[in-house]
């Protein structure tokens, strides 16, 4: 299948809506992907139960003239303008003029004894399972880790009938009045709802899981409160250690990164020429920001300039929110000691703390451990290697997300053909996808 | 919104709602979604496509991100607990 968009928008969260939205509203041609089922992002995932806060975002979106592209995963960029795409078991090429990237952050994870007992999950995830349909009332939930989202998802659990036992926040009880001190109005009025929603459920600072233990599922969490130990029965344990930006798919395109962000400037744009990012890839800043970001982004690369310094001034007076949110819930140097050695850092390869340690790089881990080369592509190990030990993640390579051998191939012979016009440039392409095809077309896998 | 499907899970009927994904599917049935290459049992842990940690084969297809997939009617699910696929 092959599609040509004015603007393409990659991920359909508050920033690729606004973007999207923006960009049609110049009357260009715009195609929306997510690899998900329905927009709205994580923040914005739809409740089978309850509904969700982006109703008015996502109704504009519907009745735009964007071209959903949803179950949609991107691949590979074979050429500048040319996105590879899988969905379900179709290979989808993407033409665009301007790119919107506006890929999200995932759920940074921090591994220690029995994180990888089932029913221990990302504190977002156990949100966006809950959201999807799991029944939790009555469950006995504890929720630990840092950031805002720990207190949204123990809401939202508390809200679908969950025992919250525990929000266990690492961050410091000095550090989160400063940030607190600091609210604006609005935020303070979130903080102040989220409060109300969850009176009662016990609220620990300085606090965090030590352990996880189970008969093949979680039943008990050991954590640290103040510096002594609390045990805990449960259900399930959320955790989730704050956000980590997805930029796999703007550095496998060459874009610019700093301090392991997306580096924009004041228009969203990238360093590369028609690649603009928004949202949480430039900087963990919640949804406000990623929504002026992608309206900016959705504008700028609409070619529609007039509304431009209003959102740049609304954006800039956000950023300080962003750099007061990093300061107020960065981990603290104690966490980096959760592990044992016996303790599993990748959990694709099954791989400990123990052999990690022989190694001195994230590449030498990969090369001798296969830490990092199963199926997630070290987007779980990869951060918390750099936590723990300082390994500095190195370039991406195609695909960014496993593919089946059949798009690969499609893939490989698209660049052939382009090689045979085009001698030279596609040729390396080439290279690289063969190369891509023998190493990663089933990372990980064992059966 | 209270209208609920069946789908089987390693061979047993599952109820779930409209709209749900079977990556809750597997969790209410209290099966595994796969064995680790060292013989752990894993279940769901981002729930947004990103660990793979979820992974089934859906209807012979294996390798299915199961946390992005929603459960349809006569779907068939196996997971990974004795160690296929």
């Amino acid at each position: 299948m092959k599609q040509s968009f004015d603007v393409l928008v990659i991920g359909a969260g508050p920033a690729g809506i606004a973007a999207a939205l923006r960009a049609a509203e110049c009357q260009r041609s715009v195609g929306l992907v997510d690899d998900n089922p329905s927009p709205g992002g994580q923040i914005w995932r739809g409740g089978v139960v309850h509904p969700n806060g982006g109703a008015p975002w996502l109704e504009l979106l519907s009745r735009s003239s964007v071209t959903p592209l949803y179950e949609t995963r991107v691949f590979d960029q074979p050429a500048p303008g040319l996105l590879f795409a899988e969905a379900g078991e179709t290979l989808v090429e993407l033409r665009y003029k301007k790119l919107v990237l506006a890929t999200g952050a995932r759920e940074m994870f921090l591994p220690f004894p029995g994180w990888t007992l089932p029913n221990v999950m990302g504190a977002g995830g156990l949100q966006a399972l809950v959201k999807s349909g799991l029944p939790i009332a009555g469950k006995r939930v504890v929720v630990a880790g840092s950031g805002p989202l720990l207190l949204a998802v123990a809401a939202t659990l508390r809200g679908y009938g969950a025992e919250i036992v525990g929000v266990c926040e690492q961050a410091s009880w000095r550090n989160l009045a400063t940030f607190a001190t600091r609210l604006g109005w609005r935020k303070l009025g979130q903080a102040v709802r989220l409060k109300r929603e969850l009176a009662g459920v016990p609220f620990y600072t300085d606090c965090w899981p030590l352990s996880a233990a189970g008969h093949g599922k979680v039943e008990r969490v050991l954590v640290s409160h103040r510096g002594s130990p609390r045990e805990w029965a449960c259900d399930y344990l959320a955790c989730g250690f704050h956000l980590t930006p997805n930029t796999e798919l703007a550095a496998l395109l060459g874009c610019q990164l700093e301090n392991g962000f997306v580096k924009t400037d004041r228009c969203q744009q990238t360093s590369v020429a028609d690649v603009f990012c928004a949202g949480e890839p430039t900087g963990i800043g919640g949804v406000e920001l990623a929504l002026l970001q992608g309206q900016l982004a959705g504008l700028c690369a609409g070619g529609d300039h007039s509304g431009v310094v209003e959102l740049v001034a609304q954006q800039q007076a956000m950023r300080p929110f962003a750099a007061r949110l990093a300061k107020a819930f960065a981990l603290r140097p104690e966490l980096t000691a959760l592990a044992t050695p016996e303790t599993l850092v990748c959990r694709c390869e099954d791989v400990t703390l123990a052999r990690l340690r022989e190694c001195n790089s994230w590449r030498e881990g990969k090369l001798y451990t296969r830490c990092g080369m199963g199926p997630c592509q070290g987007r779980v190990c990869g951060p918390a290697t750099q936590f723990i030990l300082g390994w500095q993640p190195e370039s991406v390579r195609p695909p960014v997300f496993p593919a089946r051998v059949e798009s690969l191939l499609a893939a490989a012979s698209h660049a052939e053909m382009n090689a045979e016009t085009n001698l030279g440039t596609n040729a390396y392409r080439n290279s690289e996808m063969n190369a891509a095809m023998n190493a990663n077309t089933n990372p990980g896998e064992r059966s | 919104m209270s209208e609920e499907i069946s789908i089987q899970v390693n061979g047993r009927a599952i109820m779930v709602p409209a709209g749900a994904t079977v990556a809750v599917a597997v969790t209410m049935a209290g099966d595994v979604c796969r064995t680790s290459v060292s013989g752990e049992a894993r279940g769901v842990l981002c729930g947004m496509g990103i660990c793979f940690e979820c992974r089934v084969m859906i209807n012979g297809h294996t390798h299915c991100r199961s946390c992005q997939i929603l459960c349809a009617p006569g779907m068939e699910v196996v997971t990974g607990k004795s160690g296929a696929p």
